[in-house]
């Protein structure tokens, strides 16, 4: 990850200046633990009181209707949420014990460490399809040993070597959607994230792009803590384990997890009566 | 190999589905184009004659509105009104489109026809220490050289200026966006003689440079709200993207959003270039015009196409007179060149955002 070649790297581990630095890139998947999490959008409240703990190495989904603050919850877990100007949080999310809203911590470094792929994929068209997957280390500064090797790691990890390894220096552009959105989740695994949060990857793809990204999900799932938005219920029983269910009472009242819990109980025999309305079909 | 068997089974039963044609003008179309043109026409002649009456504008809005009304007449007699309006509408917005390309072919045609006779070589390459009002001979080198210095240093300032002022007012959105905004699109008012005096105030002594300033200032607006449009056309989802990917906003816009408009800033940069190189009045006041040739573009008076052909067309000198328009030829030819680059580089920032 760093480059240690050049001389004025070759510090002791313990004598990089940030103490926060040393784990970042490290990759070790993280659990990321939200506390009593309530969102706004101006004085509109949007998310009350969400608490959710999604485990290290452990592919958790976040189910529920349309509206329901699934994705500002998701925004909320890498502080995206933020980055609309009137919006508003409360309560905590903790990165491996670590308030990412607190001090320890700045904006950057959270997002190096909670990655995200975006619903439409959304490749830098500037940019070749290599320069796409080094983006996020050009993006944050990040200087690397062996650029070429990186590529191929993650590329391969997304699932996308075989199909691209001969046109790296084509654009990212130049692919089918699918393709685009296995180097979206190529672009974030090269910064090395500890959770990548995944906010309906599938829902611009087409049935047999959504299973080559279900196989890659699954295939990273033992390196990195992912998090899942999704609308299809099939979907989150192929690729979760822990699974949570948002709704929101009427228009007016903001969105709360109903219940969360391992998937296959919240499929087969959910607590809560809405739950087991939603994923019998029998709404949303 | 799957198309040529769809090939071969087309070709076996030839006329089962032969593309309709559903394009081309039937006779009917073509017809009542060219009865209701032929109407039109003889309407004008006939006015003109019984009137005794010469005017071009008058003749031209005439038999528009006859061609107009008669061809609707016509399309009216053969379907419902509401094609028929269709049908009008269409020709409307043609009619109006080709004046425009008229009036374009016009102005730059006329140009041409009077600035080709003096147009040679040594036009271009010679000064006009020579040129005497009566023989020919002499150029307009040292115009070119000032108009060049003049309008290359304006854009080296003015560019880079604007672009920032743009990523203000679009990336970063600060609190002075709105006076910031407020003020530029004020200066895209700014009479251009009032640029050129308030250099001159400032510096009271003839330079390319001055003109250069007076030129930059008057370029602003003009870059800086063609660069913010076109910032505007980067879809927020590769900013997200970014900064989702734990990049500081200014690596954002430096790596993500500027490359991505890139070929989109170079037309607003060009469109600016040309705004400001056929400007005369404030180049007069800071620069002032010459015969003779100099390059230094920080000491001395500095001549320029603009100024050049405002100087020469301003003589009672058939000579003279032929020369300014020879300048006016090239100084759209260059701003021709300018535009046709502008496109070229914009359409190709297109393909690549399309993958192609």
């Amino acid at each position: 990850m760093w480059d240690i070649s050049s001389p004025t790297q070759e510090l002791p581990e313990q004598e990089v200046p940030h103490q926060t630095r040393p784990n970042l890139g490290s990759g070790t998947p993280a659990s990321l633990i939200a506390t009593d999490v309530s969102a706004w959008f101006g004085s509109r409240k949007v998310l009350q009181r969400c608490s959710l703990r999604m485990e290290a190495r452990q592919v958790t989904a976040l189910i529920g209707p349309s509206g329901c603050g699934k994705s500002t919850f998701l925004r909320i877990l890498n502080r995206m949420h933020e980055v609309i100007r009137v919006a508003k949080v409360a309560g905590s999310v903790e990165l491996d014990g670590v308030d990412i809203y607190g001090r320890d911590l700045s904006v950057t470094q959270v997002r190096m460490r909670i990655g995200m792929v975006f619903q439409k994929p959304n490749p830098f068209p500037a940019m070749s399809i290599a320069e796409n997957v080094l983006a996020g280390l050009k993006l944050s500064g990040t200087r690397a040993s062996d650029k070429e090797s990186l590529v191929e790691e993650c590329l391969t990890r997304a699932g996308l070597w075989t199909e691209v390894k001969d046109r790296l220096n084509e654009g990212g552009m130049s692919l089918s959607g699918g393709q685009q959105q296995r180097l979206c989740i190529a672009r974030s695994l090269a910064v090395r994230p500890q959770v990548l949060l995944m906010d309906e990857p599938c829902s611009a793809l087409d049935p047999i792009s959504t299973r080559v990204v279900e196989e890659t999900i699954q295939a990273i799932a033992d390196d990195v803590t992912i998090v899942i938005v999704t609308h299809n219920m099939q979907q989150a029983q192929r690729v979760s384990q822990e699974c949570a269910f948002f709704l929101v009472e009427d228009q007016r009242s903001p969105g709360r997890i109903v219940e969360s819990g391992p998937t296959a109980k919240l499929f087969s025999d959910p607590d809560d009566d809405r739950t087991l309305a939603y994923v019998t079909g029998r709404f949303g | 190999m799957e198309v040529a068997s769809f090939v071969s089974v087309e070709a076996a039963i030839p006329d089962m589905d032969r593309p309709r044609d559903i394009r081309s003008t039937t006779r009917e179309v073509i017809t009542e184009y060219v009865t209701a043109a032929v109407v039109a026409l003889y309407t004008v002649i006939l006015l003109r004659m019984v009137l005794d009456w010469h005017g071009l504008f008058g003749s031209i809005l005439i038999f528009l509105l006859v061609f107009l009304t008669v061809h609707y007449a016509l399309v009216r007699q053969s379907t419902t009104k509401e094609l028929a309006t269709d049908r009008l509408t269409t020709t409307l917005i043609w009619s109006v489109g080709i004046i425009v390309v008229a009036i374009l072919v016009w102005i730059f045609g006329f140009t041409a026809l009077k600035g080709f006779k003096k147009f040679s070589w040594s036009f271009l390459t010679e000064d006009s220490r020579t040129a005497s009002p009566l023989h020919d001979g002499g150029g307009v080198s040292q115009a070119i050289v000032g108009s060049l210095e003049q309008v290359g240093v304006a854009a080296l300032v003015s560019v880079p200026i604007s672009i920032l002022t743009a990523v203000y007012l679009h990336e970063l959105q600060g609190r002075l966006a709105r006076p910031i905004r407020f003020i530029v699109e004020g200066l895209a008012g700014l009479p251009s003689i009032v640029a050129g005096l308030l250099i001159f105030t400032i510096w009271p002594k003839f330079a390319g440079v001055h003109a250069a300033a007076a030129l930059g200032i008057l370029m602003l607006p003009t870059v800086t709200r063609t660069s913010e449009e076109i910032l505007r056309t980067v879809p927020d989802s590769l900013r997200e993207a970014a900064l989702a990917l734990g990049a500081p906003q200014w690596r954002v816009v430096l790596r993500v959003v500027l490359p991505t408009a890139k070929s989109g800033l170079l037309t607003a940069a060009i469109l600016g270039i040309a705004r400001a190189i056929g400007e005369t009045a404030p180049v007069l006041l800071t620069a002032f015009d010459t015969s003779i040739m100099n390059k230094n573009p920080f000491d001395g008076p500095q001549a320029s196409l603009p100024t050049y052909a405002w100087a020469n067309v301003r003589v009672p000198n058939q000579l003279q007179n032929d020369r300014a328009w020879s300048a006016a030829l090239l100084l759209l030819m260059i701003v021709l060149v300018l535009f046709v680059l502008a496109r070229a580089i914009g359409a190709r920032g297109a393909k690549r955002l399309q993958g192609r």
